[in-house]
């Protein structure tokens, strides 16, 4: 390490003020700060200072991630494997390593090209603006990659990853100024421009357009319920039989829960995601309120369906938290520090909304089966008002309190 | 008779004197009355979805525009200010429906996808405004002048933001198919490669996000026109 330090403090005068690459400094910084924490101290008063920094948060929550993406990439390499062998039932711990590197193959190129794009484009801005580059992204350019479903193009990845980080951060004014979460303007951008790369039944494992077999996800089957006819993995059933028997039996809580099942890459696993928020709120990253409350708004949700009854809204409401992308968003998009409510108890209101807003759009309108990253953006926008009005009550409170005294 | 004795203390003016060439080039560019002044955002929403519509559209507001302002102008005396907006209103009304008989008569295809749009040219806020701001106390000629910048500098972002809206959005450019053709089976150019068109262009959000970024653009390029806060 010494030795690493003696050539970056070598490096450092030319880069500098005054230097001759000085025009580079952001670039230099950014990479001398993966390594050392910067010497840069506090130059007016003396405040404590944290070894903490926005680097080092970001890194924990890529920490709390890894077990997600592992997942996510075996899940990948699983069923491209059932795609190409057409089996169906093929077991999901046979053929390991195959599907580990079948996996590595889709997964690996998404997070090179988001990462690519979007940390091209910061620097580019940073560069252009002329402050260090942010660190904002290191998150969001793992984000992108786990809510992509496996057969996504490259190039769309890119051009939604470019999207995000100009008309959703950058215009904004940078890393932190954002209104909306980055990674979910990304999937919000491909799902409407590309409908067809985004959704339905073809796109969830990749190598499949070979053969016509289904690979609908859960919500997708699900979805299909509210339609005349009803289908559960590529099977048309039957019209007035009970629906909800077969899928609970087709898809079990277990396999729902552990995330054997098609799906974007690093959502099916709750146990996975679990494990991620666990990390998160062990080191102070993420928040409880909004995680707690955002479980608790859906399973609300789903229990209120359940009383009005319906061929999905009869779904145990367990399952709505651990099919689709509600998990992973309710621990890594609701929690982002940046387009959350900010106040204690507006945190509670956003993840409650958030939570019972996502499972209404995915039971009551078919044409979305995911409604997750919807409700989670539209909160994003609600925010600010939700912070505004918390804090609006709590003076009201006080006052009150003052005049009473 | 107090005309000509004004003429005789100023001398004429001639036609293309550099105010009245300021006139037509101002709102083109820096006084644009889309980017600049954020009026008429409606229809450069709605209709720029292909750039023929963006043209036929902008072309409509030129005339309107024109003859209004030429009409507002040459009446600028005679009108009493306290009903000034109803003979505004009936001006451009009269000239709209001219526009719409006009385009159902000759470009039937086009006035069937610009439907109400047309019709809405009655509300359009630039044309007021510039009835309101100019012609009624500017003389004939230089309103003219006026409504050439502001018809023009209307129908060059329409067409701005059609370019890229039917580009992306549909692969063709005044429906001349730039990018190849995606009809299934007979599919050539870059669909062949994957490519795919992109549904948010046709969508009126992407519109907006491209007048915003036509507006960024605009404003770095030229510091003297962000606001002080």
């Amino acid at each position: 390490m010494k030795f690493l330090e003696n050539i970056v403090d070598k490096m450092e005068p030319k880069f500098s003020k005054g230097g001759k690459l000085e025009k580079w400094n952001p670039v230099f910084e950014s990479f001398i700060t993966l390594a050392f924490t910067p010497k840069h101290t506090t130059k007016l008063g003396s405040h404590i200072r944290d070894g903490v920094d926005l680097k080092r948060t970001m890194i924990t929550v890529i920490i709390a991630m890894v077990p997600a993406l592992l997942f996510g990439i075996y899940n990948t390499g699983h069923w491209q494997m059932v795609a190409s062998s057409g089996n169906l039932d093929l077991a999901y711990g046979a053929m390991f390593w195959g599907k580990v590197i079948a996996g590595a193959a889709v997964v690996l190129p998404l997070i090179i090209v988001s990462y690519g794009v979007g940390l091209g484009i910061e620097f580019i801005f940073a560069m252009r603006r002329g402050h260090p580059l942010h660190e904002g992204f290191l998150v969001s350019g793992m984000l992108i990659p786990l809510i992509m479903p496996a057969d996504v193009p490259l190039w769309m990845v890119g051009v939604a990853t470019a999207f995000a980080v100009i008309i959703g951060k950058e215009i904004f004014g940078g890393t932190g100024m954002n209104i909306l979460n980055i990674a979910l303007t990304a999937r919000a951008f491909l799902f409407f421009a590309y409908p067809t790369s985004m959704s339905g039944d073809k796109v969830w494992m990749s190598g499949q357009e070979a053969d016509g077999m289904s690979g609908a996800t859960a919500l997708g089957d699900l979805a299909s319920f509210m339609t005349p006819d009803a289908v559960l993995r590529g099977e048309t059933l039957e019209a007035g039989s009970n629906v909800m028997d077969k899928f609970t039996s087709e898809y079990t809580l277990y396999d729902s829960f552990m995330g054997f099942i098609p799906g974007s890459i690093g959502e099916t696993s709750t146990f996975a995601i679990l494990i991620g928020a666990a990390i998160l709120l062990i080191t102070g990253v993420g928040s409880l309120r909004i995680i707690a409350s955002f479980f608790a708004g859906g399973f609300l949700m789903g229990v209120i369906l359940n009383a009005a009854g319906g061929p999905y809204l009869d779904l145990p409401p367990l399952y709505h938290l651990v099919i689709g992308g509600f998990a992973f968003g309710a621990v890594f998009m609701a929690t982002d520090p940046v387009s959350a409510a900010q106040t204690a108890n507006g945190k509670i209101i956003y993840g409650l909304l958030g939570g019972m807003i996502s499972i209404v759009i995915r039971v009551l309108n078919p044409a979305y089966p995911e409604g997750v990253f919807l409700a989670i953006l539209f909160m994003n926008v609600m925010a600010p008002i939700i912070d505004h009005y918390v804090i609006a009550s709590n003076i009201k409170k006080r006052l009150k309190r003052v005049k009473t005294a | 008779m107090s005309e000509g004795i004004e003429n005789k203390k100023v001398p004429r003016e001639p036609l293309f004197s550099k105010k009245n060439k300021k006139l037509v080039t101002e709102p083109l560019a820096d006084n644009n009355p889309v980017t600049i002044q954020v009026l008429g955002i409606c229809s450069a929403l709605a209709i720029t979805v292909q750039v023929e519509q963006g043209v036929v559209m902008g072309g409509a507001v030129l005339f309107v525009l024109v003859l209004g302002n030429l009409i507002i102008s040459l009446l600028r005396n005679l009108i009493p200010s306290r009903i000034r907006i109803i003979v505004q209103l009936v001006v451009v009304a009269a000239l709209v429906i001219i526009v719409n008989e006009v385009l159902k008569a000759f470009l039937p295809d086009v006035s069937e996808k610009l439907s109400v749009f047309v019709g809405l040219i009655i509300t359009n806020c630039i044309i007021m405004g510039r009835f309101e701001a100019f012609a009624m106390a500017n003389k004939p000629w230089p309103s003219i002048m006026d409504g050439i910048g502001n018809g023009l500098g209307y129908a060059g972002l329409l067409i701005l933001v059609a370019v890229f809206r039917e580009l992306f959005g549909s692969g063709s450019l005044y429906g001349v198919k730039l990018l190849g053709s995606n009809i299934p089976g007979e599919e050539w150019g870059l669909y062949t490669m994957g490519y795919v068109n992109n549904n948010m262009m046709i969508l009126p959000p992407m519109a907006l996000i491209i007048v915003g970024i036509i507006i960024w653009v605009q404003r770095s390029r030229n510091k003297s026109l962000i606001e002080e806060h």
